[in-house]
Order: structure tokens, then C-alpha cells, then sequence
């Protein structure tokens, strides 16, 4: 372990966990336990097992095709929309199985919100509209919109650039902005968990920026899981990182440890292959 | 955990809920049935009706008991949806099988072999037959393609090949074409051609309509596919140096080759059944008419609606019999066109 | 000159085609230009043959309801009275019931085309429906007659009862027989099939990323279809709606067959008088005189501009929603 990158990627990472506080994050997290996943007779996806503490902040990384995102998908239930895909395995969020017979599937994506990769704001909806359109979708009543509608703004760090011009159309916005504007569209349920699935990689760098500012500040109140191709990304934000790779056969997970040491001293050969740059 | 990994779907319906779905449509049917029994109301409308109701009604309560009013709302839609497609079908069901069932009595080897000009409407239905409506509509439909084809294709090739400044309006104008009522296209034959011109009905004055109604179905269709010729064999052969004529002639058009026979079968599906201009145009013989030029002729809509309005018994069933003819005419048509395309898309 | 750096004129390439492709493209664009010609033909041939009867009644011709001639013994028109009104009246009306009918069967059945049948299910139908679109019109005319019109005459006597309070349900004197309802019904089944698939492939366009931002947010089938699927699709199906509409008021033979022509004004859909211009033209092409065939010729060019311009429109709006949803 003496290439020098992995070095300074560990002690950015290192920054991060030192910075951490409590959390006011609830229940007891997301569990995955021996998850597999195919597309048709594809195997894409073998025996996760993956615990996901409250309040904490997982990165994904791994080489395109290594079915990360295809993970996640399974964490909220958007993974069953592709036609012939199947999974196996359990998904815990605090302690019982999301895929349980009898389990509202609704329910659960309102507990897990999930942002995408391209920005995606309702075209037909203003900003504020789009904010509150979880609430709409799901016909949950909230006490106060207009309190609810500034602070998810406010903690996706957009509400200052939009505060005069709620009633915009979200495709006003510039990229960056309109993904903040899908994270604060996630926050307006109060989820759990948030999924990230590559938030940033159709940004530009001052915008990546300040979602990354956002994510470390959601930390302190739910648990984050973020896909990333971004090695940097995962070093900067997240407190564990997972290491996931496919050769040729399904996607596996190789290796989960506190970021500092993915990054400092994998234990796996092929992760240190992978954050020292030597494929991928 | 040793155990080998089987793919689920735990988000497909389990037996239960088959069982408990099945449960559902059970209980509807008997409670349309006493419903309907108890009421006042008859007829099949009824049954469908409260059936319907009744199927909405127990599953949206299930899923508001089980998961709240959006799921419940949610199970209204899909059974009103569902209602929705149901109602589409059924005409073609019934129109299939009426045919079928009405037609099938007036069918006899005759019908390919002799024509009408020796029998009357309430002649028995042995006697007579098809020969001269077939011939008729054969014809128009040959000298309809001979006009519409060279010049549907010529239209699609303007659009996609030479994408002229006329373009945008001549695809509008193609569009707003398609929309011209046939008995406007009879019309116009009518009175641009017949009464200054040939002064008499005759086949080729029916294939002049017929041509302005296919027009717009072979161009349309034929743009579409021209378009999914990929650019770069039209780069390929002008980079060959082939002129824009040649690439055209020798790749483009043998490219598309079976897409654009898709567009002239459904040119043909769209007007063989064509019946309004025929009653302007044709004069509807009930002989066989070899020339093309002059002279009345029948065909297969003509015969139909002239034995239609005769109105005896045995006239109804030539008339069913000739819809039944002329139906499974345009099946052929459209299952070909379809196995065409599909062809073209596996490719 | 102080600048050092000069930036040059883009030069203007040119080239001279060969004759094979002057010809080439002249033969082409002789072909694309055919439907101008075609459309223009009509307007003006429907013009000139019917301009004598449009000068005589003048605009008596769009707001009188009578149509009569009166002969003399040697067969002379001693007195010709021609005015569209009630047959117009009737076609709008026979269309509108149609599209009232249709339009919500068909973004119901879209719907569920799109968003609820298994996928074997929704080929089966889409190639069925699409089959239905190539149905001849004979077909539904005599199918109509023979077998749906006795139930549609029944289901007008159930209007009737429930909603005599509403004008047009209002059935004076009683009889039910070949109504402008009939006719609609007839009609909204014919159409059913276009405005079922124009909606099924706008819908189909609705962008599936905003689908699963809906699902991913909590939201039911119908919870995303209101949020996404309604607001991306709507004008394109009220363009779907005027196409079926435009075929409406152009259908010739099955309004025939199950329509009751009277020339008078009938506002009252469920009553048995109705009127239709392209029926009209059937109904007295057979006896009509030299100066009769005339007054037709100028109704089709009447019934020729309404269907033109209500196709045009729908086209311009099912273009536009096609454009704005990508």
C-alpha cells in the first residue's frame, strides 16, 4: 500500500469521518442480505450482503457495468419496472423485508427516496409544485406547506437561488439547480434512506460541489447510499465505501470497509487496483 | 449461506392473490346477477354494467382497507381502464362473428363462378355469384396501385431524399390529404373527369378516387420507413460516387424494399373496401366487365350495398356474404402487411 | 487593415448536379408536389361545378334548411329551394356524439394498452385495434343496422328516461328509430380505434424518466399517470380526438345506412330526424338533374373545407405535443 493517490484520497477521507457528529438520524437502517439480481437469464448482480447504518453515508464505486446501480434499483423496489427482471435475497429497512408478501411497495419508496442520474423535475409542475409533489402523489397532508417547502429548499441548499420564483417552471433552472431541486423533492417525504444514483455525473464541477455540500449536511438526518464513477466523490462524502466489480459473470461485492481504508489499505487486490487507478 | 440463488419476483401476483383476484370477479358476477334479478332492470347492458360497478367497487374497498384511498383510487382506474379496452374489443368481436356467422350460409362454389346479370334479388342463394364484383374490385384496385404507387413513393422520396423547401408544407398537406372524405374524392372525379371528359362510369373513373384516398396511406407509410434506412449507406454510395439518382435507385430502394411493399399492401387494405365514390363513379354492373376503360362495373362494396338495399331476405344474405368475402380480403391484406413489417424489423 | 489576424469569408461551396440527377429531382419533386395539386384541384373543380347554385342561394345555401325542387311536366325546375343548414347541424352533431362517446373509451383503453395490459396481452390488442382501423365502412354501416342499432335504440329510450330535463335528451315527437345518436354511435366506434392509438403512441412518449421519479416518490399507476402521463399527452390527445372528429363528419356510407334524413333543424340527438351532408350526396345523386348535382357539388366543396380545416388543426397539434415532449 505505498502508491502515493490512494494516500491522499485516504486522508480526505479521513477529514470526513473525524468531522462526523450525532446523528439525528432514525430507525436502525437498511439491510441487504444475500441479494442477487437478474435481467431475464442475465445474472447481473450475486450475493450482496451490505449493512447500511442509520445516519451514515455509503459510497458505491466500481468499474460501468458492475450492477451498482442496479443495487439500489433493488433497495427501493424500482428494480422490478424493467421487464424480466427478477432478484432473490432480502432487503431490510429496520429489520423487515421490503419485498415481504403483503408489503406496501408505495410505502416503501416514500422510506427510501431516491434522486437519479439526469436531473428529472416534472415539466408540467412549478418548482414549488415540484417540492411538494411527493406529497401530492402519495396525498399526504402536512400542517404546513410553505414551512416544509422552504426547508427541504434550504437543506438542498437551492432556496436562496429560488426563493423569488416558486412559481417558475423547473425547466427554468440550470442543471445543477434542477438537481438540487430533485433532492429537495425527495426530502419533502421525510425518507429514511436516500438513494443517489451518479447525482453528479451530468454536472458541472461548481455544481457537483454544492451537492456534495448537501449530502454531508443530509447526513446528520438519514442514511445516504451514493453510486458513484467519481473515486474522489465517494473519498469526499461518504464514510463507508463499497467496492463492486463483475468479471464478465454477475457483479459482485468485493470489499466494504471504512472509506480512510479503502482508500489507505485494501485488503482486496483488485480494490487497490481499482482506486489506484489501474483499470476502470 | 451455501444455498444456490433462485431468481424471484416477489412483486408478481402470488397464488393467493390470484385466488383472492379470482374471488373478486366471482363475487361481482353473482352480484350483478342477483342485482339485476331483483331490480327491475334487464338486458346484457345491465349485467355488464353493475358487473363492472360491482368489480370496482370490492376491489378499491380492499385496497383502502389494505392500503389506503390513493391504492384504492389506484384499483378503480385499473378496472376502469380496463373497462375501457374491454368496450374497444367488443364491436370487433361481434362484427368478426356476425359476419362470420351471417356470411357463411350465403357462400357457394358459384360465387367464384358466375356473376349476377342473370339473377334477381330474391333469387335462392345458389344462384349467382361474386365473379363480376371480384374481377371489379381486382381491376380497381390494380389501376388504383398503377397511379398511386409511382406517386405515394414519389412523395416519400421528396420528403426524404431531396428534402426540398417544400418539405414541412407538402407533409402537412400529404397529412390533411388523408383526412379527405372518399365521397369528396368521388366528387371531384365527378366532376373534373366524368362529366367533361369520358361522360360514362368505368373503372378507371372508381381507380381515380381510389388513387387520391391511397396516395396518402402509401406516402405516409413509405416516408416512415425511407427514414429508417440508416444515412450512412446513402453516404456510402455517394461517397462511391454514385449520383443522388443511382444511390437512390440501386441502395436506397432496394434497402426499404419489403418496408415499402408493407405501404402498398396497406394502400390496398385501405381501399379495397372503399364504397362511397364507387356509387358515384362505377355504375355498379352485375356483369363481368373486361374493359377498364368504359362501362359500368361492379365490385365487392358496390355488390354489397346494392344487395343491402334490396332488402329481400336472400339479397341480406349475398350481402353478408359479400362483407364476408370483403373481410377476410382485408384480414389477408393485414396480416401480410404486418408479417412484412415484422419481417423487416427482425432483420 | 490593423487587425494581423484575418478571419475569412466561409466560402461558398457549390455544386453543379448532373443532368441524370436535374432529372432526378425534378421527377421527385414532381411527385411531392401532387397533393398540392390534388388539394387544389378539388377546392377548385367543387368551386366552379357548384358557383352557379353558391350564386343563386348565396348564403341561403349555409343557413336555410330546406332542399327541394319542384318540376314541371316536361321536367323543367319551375322552383329549386337548396340550403345545408340541417344537414350541417346534423353532421356536427352525429360527430360530436361520436367523439363524446369515443374519446373517453379510447384514452381509457390507451391507458391501459400503455400502463396496465401484460405485454401479450397489449400486442394482441394493439394488432387487433389497428385492425379495426382498416375495417371498410360498409362494414360497420350494415353491422350497425343489422345488429347494434335496436340496443342503441334502446339505450336513447334509457337517456330519455333519466335525462329528459336536459334539452337535448328531450324526444318530441317519440319516436327513436335511425337517430343522431345512433349515428354517433356508429361512428364513435369507427373512431375509437384512431383516437386509441394516436393516444397510445403520445402517451407511450411520456418521458420515463419523470415516470420513475413518480414511482420512486411513493406515487400509485394512477398517481403517475395524473402527475406525468395526463399533462405530457393532453393536447396530443385532443388532436387524437379532432382526427377522429375530421373522419367523423367525412363518413359517408355507415352514417347512411343508420341515419334518418329530414331537412329540418334537429338539435334533439336522441329524436329519429337527422341530417348529414356527405349522406345527403348519396341520398340524391341517384335522381338529381344537371342543376341538383350541382347543389351537391357545392355542398361537398362546404363539407370539404370543414374537414380540412378540423383535420389541419388536429395535425398541427398532435405535431406540436409530438415536438414538446422530446
Amino acid at each position: 500500500m505505498s502508491s502515493t493517490q490512494p494516500s491522499s484520497l485516504a486522508s480526505v477521507a479521513n477529514a470526513r469521518v473525524e468531522r462526523s457528529k450525532a446523528s439525528t438520524a432514525t430507525g436502525t437502517g437498511l439491510e441487504a442480505r444475500g441479494v442477487h439480481a437478474w435481467f431475464g437469464k442475465n445474472h447481473v448482480l450475486a450475493d450482496i450482503n451490505l449493512e447500511f447504518a442509520a445516519g451514515s453515508v455509503t459510497a458505491l464505486i466500481g468499474p460501468s457495468g458492475c450492477g451498482k446501480s442496479t443495487f439500489i434499483r433493488t433497495m427501493n423496489r424500482m428494480h422490478e419496472f424493467i421487464p424480466g427482471a427478477a432478484m432473490a435475497g432480502q432487503v431490510l429497512l429496520d429489520g423487515k423485508d421490503v419485498y415481504a408478501p403483503g408489503v406496501d411497495v408505495t410505502k416503501i419508496r416514500l422510506q427510501i427516496g431516491m434522486v437519479f442520474q439526469k436531473p428529472n423535475p416534472f415539466p408540467s409542475m412549478t418548482i414549488g409544485e415540484n417540492v411538494l409533489s411527493g406529497l401530492k402523489l402519495a396525498q399526504i397532508k402536512v400542517a404546513n406547506k410553505d414551512e416544509l417547502l422552504e426547508s427541504c429548499l434550504v437543506r438542498a441548499g437551492l432556496w436562496n437561488e429560488v426563493k423569488d420564483r416558486l412559481d417558475a417552471h423547473g425547466g427554468s433552472l440550470s442543471g445543477g439547480q434542477q438537481q438540487r431541486l430533485c433532492i429537495a423533492r425527495a426530502l419533502a417525504v421525510s425518507p429514511q434512506v436516500l438513494l443517489m444514483d451518479e447525482p453528479c455525473s451530468a454536472l458541472d464541477p461548481g455544481s457537483t460541489l454544492r451537492i456534495e455540500e448537501t449530502i454531508r449536511e443530509l447526513s446528520d438526518s438519514m442514511t445516504i447510499i451514493i453510486v458513484t464513477h467519481n473515486m474522489q466523490q465517494a473519498a469526499r462524502v461518504s464514510d463507508y465505501t463499497a467496492f463492486f466489480l463483475s468479471d464478465g459473470g454477475p457483479g459482485e461485492m468485493i470489499e466494504v470497509a471504512r472509506t480512510s481504508e479503502i482508500f489507505s489499505q485494501p485488503k482486496d487486490q483488485r480494490t487497490e487496483n481499482y482506486v489506484t487507478g489501474r483499470f476502470g | 449461506m451455501s444455498t444456490v440463488a433462485v431468481p424471484t419476483m416477489p412483486w408478481a401476483k402470488s397464488p393467493q392473490d390470484r385466488i383472492l383476484g379470482a374471488s373478486f370477479l366471482f363475487a361481482a358476477i353473482v352480484f350483478a346477477y342477483f342485482f339485476v334479478a331483483a331490480t327491475e332492470m334487464k338486458g346484457k347492458l345491465a349485467y355488464a354494467f353493475i358487473f363492472f360497478v360491482a368489480y370496482g367497487v370490492i376491489t378499491s374497498t380492499f385496497s383502502f382497507i389494505n392500503r389506503g384511498p390513493q391504492a384504492a383510487k389506484d384499483s378503480f382506474v385499473s378496472t376502469l381502464v380496463a373497462l375501457g379496452a374491454v368496450v374497444t374489443v367488443i364491436p370487433i368481436a361481434s362484427i368478426l362473428f356476425t359476419v362470420l356467422q351471417k356470411g357463411l350460409p350465403g357462400l357457394h362454389l358459384g360465387i367464384l363462378s358466375s356473376d349476377m346479370s342473370m339473377a334477381t334479388p330474391t333469387d335462392p342463394i345458389p344462384t349467382g355469384g361474386l365473379l363480376h364484383a371480384m374481377t371489379g374490385t381486382l381491376t380497381l384496385v390494380v389501376l388504383a396501385l398503377i397511379m398511386s404507387v409511382p406517386i405515394g413513393i414519389l412523395t416519400a422520396l421528396y420528403l426524404t431524399e431531396i428534402k426540398g423547401k417544400f418539405a414541412g408544407p407538402i407533409r402537412f398537406l400529404v397529412q390533411a390529404m388523408s383526412g379527405v372524405p372518399s365521397i369528396i374524392a368521388g366528387l371531384f372525379i365527378l366532376s373534373a373527369v366524368l362529366y367533361p371528359i369520358t361522360k360514362g362510369y368505368s373503372a378507371l373513373m372508381g381507380a381515380l378516387a381510389l388513387t387520391i384516398l391511397m396516395i396518402p396511406t402509401i406516402a405516409r407509410t413509405s416516408e416512415e420507413v425511407l427514414l429508417l434506412i440508416p444515412n450512412e449507406l446513402r453516404e456510402a454510395g455517394t461517397a462511391l460516387g454514385g449520383t443522388q439518382w443511382r444511390t437512390v435507385a440501386m441502395i436506397v430502394l432496394p434497402a426499404a424494399r419489403s418496408g415499402l411493399m408493407t405501404a402498398i399492401i396497406l394502400g390496398i387494405a385501405r381501399i379495397a373496401g372503399e364504397t362511397a365514390p364507387l356509387l358515384l363513379l362505377t355504375g355498379g354492373g352485375d356483369k363481368v366487365n373486361p374493359n377498364p376503360f368504359s362501362g359500368s362495373v361492379g365490385s365487392l362494396p358496390y355488390y354489397i350495398w346494392k344487395s343491402f338495399n334490396a332488402g329481400s331476405p336472400e339479397a341480406i344474405t349475398r350481402a353478408w356474404a359479400g362483407l364476408l368475402v370483403l373481410m377476410i380480403l382485408v384480414l389477408i391484406l393485414f396480416i401480410a402487411a404486418r408479417a412484412l413489417s415484422n419481417r423487416k424489423m427482425s432483420k | 487593415m490593423t487587425t494581423a489576424t484575418l478571419i475569412p469569408n466561409p466560402r461558398e461551396i457549390s455544386t453543379e448536379p448532373r443532368r441524370s440527377d436535374k432529372v432526378f429531382r425534378g421527377v421527385v419533386t414532381g411527385g411531392g408536389l401532387s397533393s398540392l395539386i390534388v388539394l387544389g384541384l378539388i377546392a377548385v373543380f367543387l368551386a366552379y361545378r357548384g358557383f352557379e347554385v353558391l350564386r343563386e342561394e348565396g348564403l341561403g345555401f349555409i343557413t336555410g334548411a330546406d332542399w327541394s325542387v319542384t318540376l314541371d311536366e316536361s321536367a323543367n325546375v319551375v322552383e329549386s329551394n337548396f340550403g345545408l343548414s340541417a344537414m350541417l347541424v346534423g353532421t356536427i352533431l352525429c360527430s360530436l356524439v361520436a367523439v363524446v362517446i369515443a374519446v373517453p373509451i379510447s384514452v381509457f383503453s390507451a391507458l391501459y394498452l400503455n400502463f396496465y395490459a401484460p405485454g401479450w396481452l397489449k400486442k394482441i390488442l394493439v394488432a387487433v385495434i389497428d385492425m379495426m382501423a382498416a375495417f371498410p365502412s360498409i362494414l360497420f354501416g350494415i353491422w350497425g343496422f343489422l345488429v347494434l342499432m335496436p340496443s342503441v335504440e334502446y339505450w336513447g329510450k334509457l337517456i330519455n328516461r333519466y335525462f329528459e330535463w336536459i334539452p337535448i335528451f328531450e324526444v318530441e315527437p317519440y319516436f327513436f328509430a335511425r337517430s343522431p345518436f345512433v349515428a354517433g354511435v356508429v361512428l364513435a366506434i369507427m373512431i375509437i380505434p384512431i383516437i386509441t392509438s394516436v393516444s397510445r403512441e403520445i402517451f407511450a412518449q411520456a418521458p420515463l424518466d419523470r415516470i420513475q421519479a413518480a414511482f420512486a416518490l411513493g406515487a400509485t399507476r394512477w398517481a403517475m399517470i395524473k402527475a406525468v402521463v395526463i399533462p405530457h399527452g393532453r393536447s396530443g390527445v385532443v388532436g387524437g380526438a379532432m382526427l377522429g372528429l375530421g373522419r367523423a363528419m367525412g363518413e359517408t356510407v355507415a352514417v347512411y345506412t343508420v341515419l334518418n334524413i329530414v331537412f329540418q333543424i334537429n338539435w334533439h340527438i336522441l329524436l329519429g330526424a337527422g341530417g348529414n351532408v356527405a349522406s345527403l350526396i348519396i341520398l340524391k345523386f341517384g335522381e338529381a338533374s344537371a342543376y341538383e348535382i350541382k347543389a351537391l357539388m357545392a355542398a361537398g366543396l362546404v363539407l370539404f373545407l370543414l374537414t380540412l380545416a378540423v383535420n389541419a388543426t388536429a395535425n398541427v397539434i398532435v405535431k406540436s405535443t409530438g415536438k414538446s415532449g422530446r
